[in-house]
């Protein structure tokens, strides 16, 4: 539907985006998820047109559109502050780009009382966006980009001036919109939680690139690189040796005393030296010595109480620091505290070798 | 609820009426006004009132004679009316004068107040500057000047006769065009400040969502940008088509003696040869009221529809 093809954008000097390449298919939920300047937003704004790319071509449902202004796009946008016309009611506003399009009033009329009801507005349409909520701007925003029709919308950070209630029900509205519409939508955020919670697909951008492109599982589960690892939760991120091929297994040597087993990946990895990532939920800690592979003793060196969660951070004999994250357990059970001497366990799915950049 | 910075605010309704302090930090601006303005204006009133006998010498009466003379209507040697729109025709001329300046001033002002509002920071001051410079010469200088360029044996001339696109010199100055060249020269800083003030001031997304809407750049403009930037435009208005209104200096330098506005013969009634105050006063309160009206106009709200 959206096609960018090795695009770049320099503003000056500055590379914004270096050589993308992405696809996004019909009817799916992609989200653009980075830090801020990362180059997510130019993406997007190279899609809708207010930023023409200084290499490559952008593709609108099988056109080029690389030189189309951003009003002969078949596209729309939520703009982060809402972008509402100030001057026109909330009904005013939503039939604007209807109005543009010099329909017949009684078909705007009529579209935008349905619109109105889609994203639950009836009896504020005479409202001038100063008399609204941050909620209510955020549904008029978006009905009045839906209201065109068109092939693609475009989010840019749409929830990030909500307050977290609010933000969490929008999150739910959204997708359930997404998926009645059938629209594709390209979304851009920085919140990781939020992207894996909507999309059907995350692309990963960091420093004008693409680093890993994936559903959410994939990028939650199998992150590529250390960055993706990182962003998106927390990573132990740690060099090893690669130390012998067992069956399908690689041997890897993290630390003296801490050698672990990961399924050999395809293809191989060419050099010995790597870096693995480990999720701190995936450290399981038991008090007496697991009979499985994969296991380590370590002393307790910090926790910290997180309601929902207990993360601790451990060591081991050779100096190796970890983080590892529990559920927290009841009042009355007894969970691991600062000293206690553990035994961790980690299941060689759960360990991810990262690409080397 | 109180919480402790709520205590720090005033309560409700009392935010209108400044307390002591309030009144005592603005009393230099009412005495100032009661003193400059109120009083002034009232003589004014009364004046225009009065008559001047022979030597020009303000005779205290009640009479409507000199209103009567603005619009139109004077006592011939019979003692009945007579039909002189003079008064009227200059009236009509300073108004035409005034608001082509004006329209001149919106048509050219507001792409430099845009191109000003929407430059970089980093050139915004500069730009700004640029449009302040002449500020910080006499107007009489500038005035002045214009009259070097515009003259028979001026500037123009001489270059449109060097590059022989005319033969003959072309008579620039003393015409009604010379005197709207140095309206318009005058007062355009006095658009371009409040447009850009609030051109400024709009926020670039929503332009951008104007456009991606399907609005075209003239569609957005329309639509979008002149509606949020009308307030700028009208008072930009004001600052030009009220003290264009006035005017005398320029209409004097630059059109001669003819093209007299009414500011002319306002000047004229009180300083010049007519030496007639109560009919200047006369003028002076028609012209105060007409401004009224036409801030009555430019300020009232828009019905909320």
């Amino acid at each position: 539907m959206v096609e960018l093809r090795n695009v770049t954008k320099k503003f000056g000097n500055f590379h914004a985006i270096r050589g993308v390449d992405l696809n996004v298919r019909a009817g799916e939920f992609l989200t653009l998820l980075g830090p801020s300047g990362c180059g997510k937003t130019t993406l997007l704004r190279m899609i809708s047109g207010f930023d023409a790319p200084t290499e490559g071509s952008v593709w609108l449902g099988g056109e080029d559109v690389t030189h189309l202004p951003p009003y002969r796009r078949n596209v729309n946008q939520v703009f982060q502050s809402y972008a509402l016309f100030p001057h026109l009611t909330v009904e005013e506003n939503i039939g604007f780009g209807l109005r543009m399009q010099k329909l017949p009033r009684l078909e705007i009329a009529g579209r935008v009382q349905s619109a109105i009801a889609l994203v639950s507005l009836q009896g504020l349409e005479a409202r001038k966006p100063g008399q609204l909520s941050g909620g209510q701007r955020q549904r008029v925003a978006l009905a009045r980009a839906l209201i065109c029709q068109p092939k693609v919308l475009l989010l840019d950070e749409p929830l990030s001036a909500l307050d977290a209630k609010l933000r969490h029900q929008m999150q739910g509205e959204l997708k359930r919109l997404q998926k009645m519409l059938g629209i594709t939508f390209v979304f851009v955020t920085h919140d990781q939680e939020e992207a894996l919670t909507m999309s059907d697909r995350i692309a990963v951008v960091n420093q004008g690139r693409i680093e890993q492109l994936g559903d959410s599982a994939a990028i939650y589960h199998a992150p590529q690189t250390a960055f993706v690892a990182n962003f998106i939760g927390r990573a132990n991120i740690l060099e090893a040796n690669a130390v012998g091929v067992e069956g399908g297994f690689i041997r890897l040597r993290i630390a003296s005393g801490v050698e672990v087993l990961v399924p050999n990946p395809n293809p191989s990895p060419t050099t010995s030296r790597l870096v693995v990532s480990i999720r701190p939920e995936k450290i399981h800690l038991q008090s007496q010595r697991p009979t499985q592979e994969n296991v380590f003793e370590a002393v307790v060196e910090e926790e910290l109480f997180k309601g929902p969660t207990h993360q601790l951070e451990i060591k081991t004999a050779s100096g190796l620091s970890l983080s590892v994250m529990a559920a927290s357990q009841s009042i009355m059970q007894t969970a691991f505290h600062k000293g206690d001497r553990v035994w961790c366990a980690v299941h060689p799915n759960d360990i991810v070798i990262l690409r080397a950049d | 609820m109180q919480t402790p910075l709520a205590l720090l605010q005033p309560a409700h309704g009392a935010a209108r009426r400044p307390g002591f302090i309030g009144w005592l930090l603005i009393a230099p601006l009412i005495a100032w006004l009661v003193a400059f303005v109120v009083i002034p204006a009232l003589i004014l009133l009364v004046y225009s009132f009065c008559q001047r006998d022979e030597l020009g010498e303000l005779v205290f009466s009640f009479s409507l004679e000199n209103y009567w003379r603005v619009f139109g209507y004077v006592h011939d040697e019979s003692g009945a009316f007579a039909w002189d729109p003079t008064y009227l025709q200059i009236f009509g001329r300073s108004l035409g004068c005034a608001g082509l300046t004006t329209i001149l001033c919106v048509l050219i002002g507001y792409p430099v107040a845009w191109t000003l509002g929407r430059a970089p920071d980093s050139r915004r001051n500069l730009l700004l500057t640029l449009v302040m410079i002449p500020f910080w010469t006499s107007f009489l200088i500038r005035t002045y000047a214009w009259i070097i360029i515009l003259s028979e044996n001026g500037l123009l001339n001489g270059l449109l006769q060097y590059s022989r696109l005319i033969s003959e010199p072309f008579p620039m100055l003393y015409t009604p065009g010379a005197v709207i060249v140095g309206l318009v020269y005058s007062y355009l800083p006095f658009m371009i400040l409040p447009i850009y003030g609030s051109v400024e001031k709009l926020d670039n997304s929503i332009v951008e969502a104007a456009l991606d809407l399907g609005a075209g750049p003239l569609q957005a403009f329309l639509n979008v940008i002149l509606p949020l930037t009308r307030p700028g435009v009208l008072a930009g208005i004001l600052l030009v088509f009220i003290p264009a209104m006035g005017m005398f200096a320029i209409s004097d330098l630059m059109g001669g003696k003819r093209v007299p506005l009414i500011g002319n013969v306002i000047q004229d009634q009180f300083s010049g040869q007519a030496r007639d105050w109560p009919f200047g006063s006369a003028l002076g309160m028609s012209v105060v009221v007409l401004f009224s009206i036409a801030f009555w106009l430019g300020t009232r709200r828009q019905p909320e529809s």
